[in-house]
């Protein structure tokens, strides 16, 4: 385990944490922007240059500023009355606790199972091309009209209502 | 004893918790996506670690599964927020506690 390992993972955590926990929306958006750029960083760390470029730009490059702006047209920057967190929250918490207990110990219990051949992946973007448009070519395909079918429809729930007739 | 996976695995965990735990406990439906957009991240992280330390890195599986995965998020993130727009219009809040109506 390398040092830069330690220093991405605290910044990703970290980044994702202040992300749920800070009370103005703005503050929360930057907060979950440096934990996209932390997971970035560690898909470049895992030798995914590809992912990792994909990863700042549509994670950055697009979702980031989509969440900003849709914070910026709600009025999400003033706090609520009520608190930020539901009443409920001792439970929710408790639900998160359970689902990281049980996934941590399956890790760690799985130890010796799981894989660990450290073949360095020599995998360049003339590969990858030539898998998404080979093995790949359905699933692109039906990605492609995916991407298309939901900018259409969240354009037009988003866009405005006609204001209805005077009777 | 542990191996790099390990390391990369309990922070994907850790990573899917915190999200799991915002989507749970915050009243704005923006922060929610925000939480659904970390579990999202949290299984990519997964599929990469396991792509790099898996026997066959050279198929290309777990790479190809994660980047559909983005375009798939991205897909999601932009419909979500355009529901939280539209039913902001509506009932000039985001708070979930408030939405409680599926009539307008």
């Amino acid at each position: 385990m390398s040092p830069i390992f330690y220093l991405l993972a605290v910044l990703t955590l970290a980044g994702g944490l202040a992300s749920v926990l800070l009370k103005h929306l703005v503050h929360c958006a930057l907060a979950v922007t440096i934990a996209f750029a932390g997971l970035a960083l560690l898909f470049l760390q895992l030798d995914a240059q590809f992912a990792g470029f994909a990863q700042i730009l549509v994670y950055i490059g697009a979702v980031a500023i989509l969440i900003v702006f849709a914070i910026l047209l709600t009025r999400g920057s003033e706090l609520p009355k009520g608190g930020v967190f539901s009443p409920t929250w001792l439970v929710g918490l408790v639900i998160a606790a359970g689902v990281f207990a049980v996934l941590g110990w399956a890790v760690l219990a799985s130890v010796s199972a799981i894989p660990q051949s450290n073949i360095v992946p020599s995998v360049t973007v003339h590969d990858i091309g030539l898998a998404l448009v080979g093995r790949y070519v359905l699933p692109l395909e039906i990605v492609a009209l995916l991407l298309t079918a939901a900018t259409i429809g969240a354009v037009i729930v988003a866009m405005h209502e006609k204001k209805e007739r005077p009777q | 004893m542990t191996t790099p996976l390990t390391g990369y695995l309990l922070v994907a965990a850790l990573l899917f918790a915190i999200g799991l735990g915002g989507a749970l406990v915050r009243r704005n439906a923006i922060l929610v996506l925000i939480g659904i957009e970390l579990m999202l991240n949290a299984a990519n992280l997964n599929l990469i670690a396991f792509w790099r330390y898996g026997p066959h890195p050279e198929a290309l599986t777990g790479m190809m599964f994660a980047i559909f995965s983005i375009a798939v998020a991205a897909a999601e993130a932009a419909v979500g927020l355009g529901l939280v727009i539209a039913i902001y219009r509506h009932t000039n809040t985001t708070e979930l506690d408030k939405i409680d109506r599926m009539k307008g």
